[in-house]
């Protein structure tokens, strides 16, 4: 697995991660293992120690499961429009090109068509980096595009989520973007291909309740943060602590809400297992 | 009428004027013409004051309207509108979620499925309630409704008034995303007209959640947008104090979701608001519904679920670089 992950990825932009301080060393946020950074990288990003998965960057997430790391992108060419002309300490355009600038991507997905161990798919990768990997209207039309060109062309749709939820500056937009995305996931249903969800940390709020939870199989990464509301608007609501491991992974799984936890390193095979299960030809 | 204890501070002067009227009224008791004619002349007054100060109502104006205790709530409006309404209960799985309200019943002569979030007006049916905030199992509650009017070929009305979905440890463990998710992608595809009617708030995906429909409908003073104004102040200014700038910048008002292109049309509400005259404000959303729903019921079930596709599809904005 280490292999894909060193391979390069041709045509696209490659970014930092940005999750890992400079120096030498970092400090696993789950259980403070100090990890030597250079065995981090080798580790995919994930603590030997207690599983937990730094985030990696959607440029490595395509090497680590698509064949040659290659995605031939569609749609990289949509800019964000600003209906509401929304402004806090930014104006919403401004926020958008400095997204743009650090992370050389049009908006928080990647999609277009990829292989996995030579099967077709359709997929799309969501980038936390971009605003929290928020949805707003490009969000939701590359994710639109991604599952009607696995309808189009009756092949297996992959989604790797990671995301905050909807896109505040967009307003009632980016949550029309969850009934767009789920709507036409009710059409993809009619040509009895797989949608496998893979679910990141974190992946909460108008992702988790539209397309993140639609997956004929949903599998996630260890310890991701996976659920509905913020955790202290909960904590505000019911005027307690939250018990521990709340809205992780394993809670889901727990409570019935997720297929499978599956290690990045098994993840490229697991999804290709599933898909020859469920795909017929 | 209103409640005079609650009384927004912009509805100050009218209910000023009225209670002003109402004394001279008293006083007057029919007698004396010169007292009649002040009286209509107060009277012209106080309408002319009503219509400028709703003609110029500040968006967070409109969101306090949307709240106000005294608004018609969807049980306001099944009784205005429909004709034996027989409540059904349960989500068949795990519990029934008094936050909202489902059920066959006669609208304009036709059998139809209400279902529609519902508020309480005091502090017990507040709670009892859930203040209008939907549990997972409220979420499958509605979508067992959908199913059961799909099967019997009944059109379904949907009445949507909630602060949000509850964000608890319950309505986490229980799965309230995949609940919400669920409903959106079977809503998008049942085989029956759904007609949506916002009557006062549309928070977030807990409105969304029963929000997927053919048409549209929003009365003039509700509000719906991805977040509360109190959410989005905290967000964006730590401070929730700071709703009414959060108002002003979510553009939630009907007027706004219109231009939007996210709603079909706006339903206008009685001179000032519809928690002064519930029937009248019913008659007026009930006109609207008649018509839509005759105009739905007229396409073919092919029609219909191509066009609610593609009403969705179309909603955003952006452009190619």
């Amino acid at each position: 697995m280490v292999e894909w992950f060193h391979k390069s990825t041709e045509g696209l932009i490659s970014q930092t991660k940005k999750d890992i301080p400079e120096g030498l060393w970092t400090k696993c946020p789950e259980c403070g293992e100090v990890i030597y950074i250079k065995a981090l990288e080798k580790n995919l990003n994930t603590c030997g120690q207690c599983n937990y998965h730094f985030k990696l960057a959607s440029t490595e997430y395509i090497r680590l499961i698509l064949d040659d790391g290659k995605l031939e992108t569609y749609d990289t060419g949509l800019i964000s429009g600003d209906p509401l002309e929304f402004k806090d300490s930014k104006k919403y355009p401004d926020r958008i090109r400095m997204a743009q600038k650090s992370t050389g991507q049009n908006d928080a997905v990647l999609s277009g068509i990829g292989r996995i161990e030579g099967k077709e798919i359709s997929f799309a990768i969501m980038d936390f980096s971009f605003i929290g990997g928020s949805m707003g209207s490009v969000v939701g039309e590359m994710i639109a595009r991604t599952i009607e060109r696995a309808t189009m062309r009756r092949i297996p749709l992959v989604i790797v989520s990671c995301s905050g939820g909807a896109r505040m500056q967009e307003g009632i937009l980016s949550l029309m973007q969850m009934a767009k995305t789920s709507a036409l996931l009710a059409r993809f249903d009619e040509v009895h291909k797989p949608f496998i969800s893979v679910l990141t940390n974190p992946t909460t709020a108008g992702v988790m309740a539209s397309y993140a939870s639609l997956g004929d199989v949903i599998v996630a990464e260890p310890k991701a943060l996976l659920g509905f509301a913020g955790k202290r608007v909960i904590q505000q609501t019911i005027g307690a602590e939250l018990p521990p491991g709340f809205q992780s992974s394993e809670f889901f799984l727990e409570h019935g809400f997720l297929d499978k936890i599956v290690h990045r390193r098994d993840l490229k095979g697991t999804i290709s297992v599933l898909i020859d299960y469920f795909n017929q030809s | 009428m209103a409640n005079p204890t609650v009384v927004l501070e912009f509805e100050k002067p009218i209910v000023e004027l009225e209670k002003k009227i109402l004394e001279m009224r008293e006083f007057a008791q029919g007698e004396s013409i010169e007292l009649t004619r002040e009286i209509e002349s107060l009277e012209r007054k106080l309408d002319k004051l009503t219509r400028e100060i709703y003609s110029g109502l500040s968006r967070w104006q409109r969101v306090q309207l949307a709240r106000h205790p005294r608004r018609p709530y969807t049980l306001d409006y099944i009784e205005h509108l429909t004709e034996g309404f027989v409540e059904l209960h349960g989500d068949r799985g795990f519990a029934d979620d008094k936050a909202v309200v489902c059920g066959p019943a006669f609208f304009r002569g036709r059998k139809v499925m209400i279902i529609g979030q519902q508020k309480g007006r005091d502090t017990k049916t507040k709670l009892y309630r859930n203040f209008g905030m939907m549990h997972p199992e409220g979420y499958r509650k509605a979508l067992r409704m959908m199913k059961l009017a799909e099967k019997f070929d009944l059109p379904v009305l949907i009445f949507i008034d909630t602060p949000g979905a509850f964000p608890g440890l319950g309505a986490e463990e229980r799965g309230q995303a995949e609940a919400i998710a669920k409903n959106i992608k079977e809503m998008a595809r049942l085989r029956v007209p759904i007609v949506i009617s916002i009557i006062g708030e549309g928070a977030s995906g807990g409105a969304l959640g029963i929000g997927v429909g053919d048409v549209i409908l929003m009365m003039e003073n509700s509000w719906y947008s991805v977040i509360s104004p109190e959410g989005c102040a905290a967000i964006l200014w730590r401070d929730s104090a700071k709703a009414p700038d959060a108002a002003e910048a979510l553009r939630l008002a009907s007027g706004d979701l219109l231009q939007l292109n996210v709603i079909d049309s706006i339903v206008p509400e009685p001179s000032g608001g519809a928690h002064r005259d519930h029937k009248g404000a019913a008659e007026t959303l009930g006109a609207a519904i008649e018509e839509v729903l005759g105009s739905l019921l007229g396409l073919s079930t092919e029609d219909l679920l191509q066009r609610r596709l593609e009403k969705f599809r179309n909603m955003g904005v952006f452009y190619h670089a």
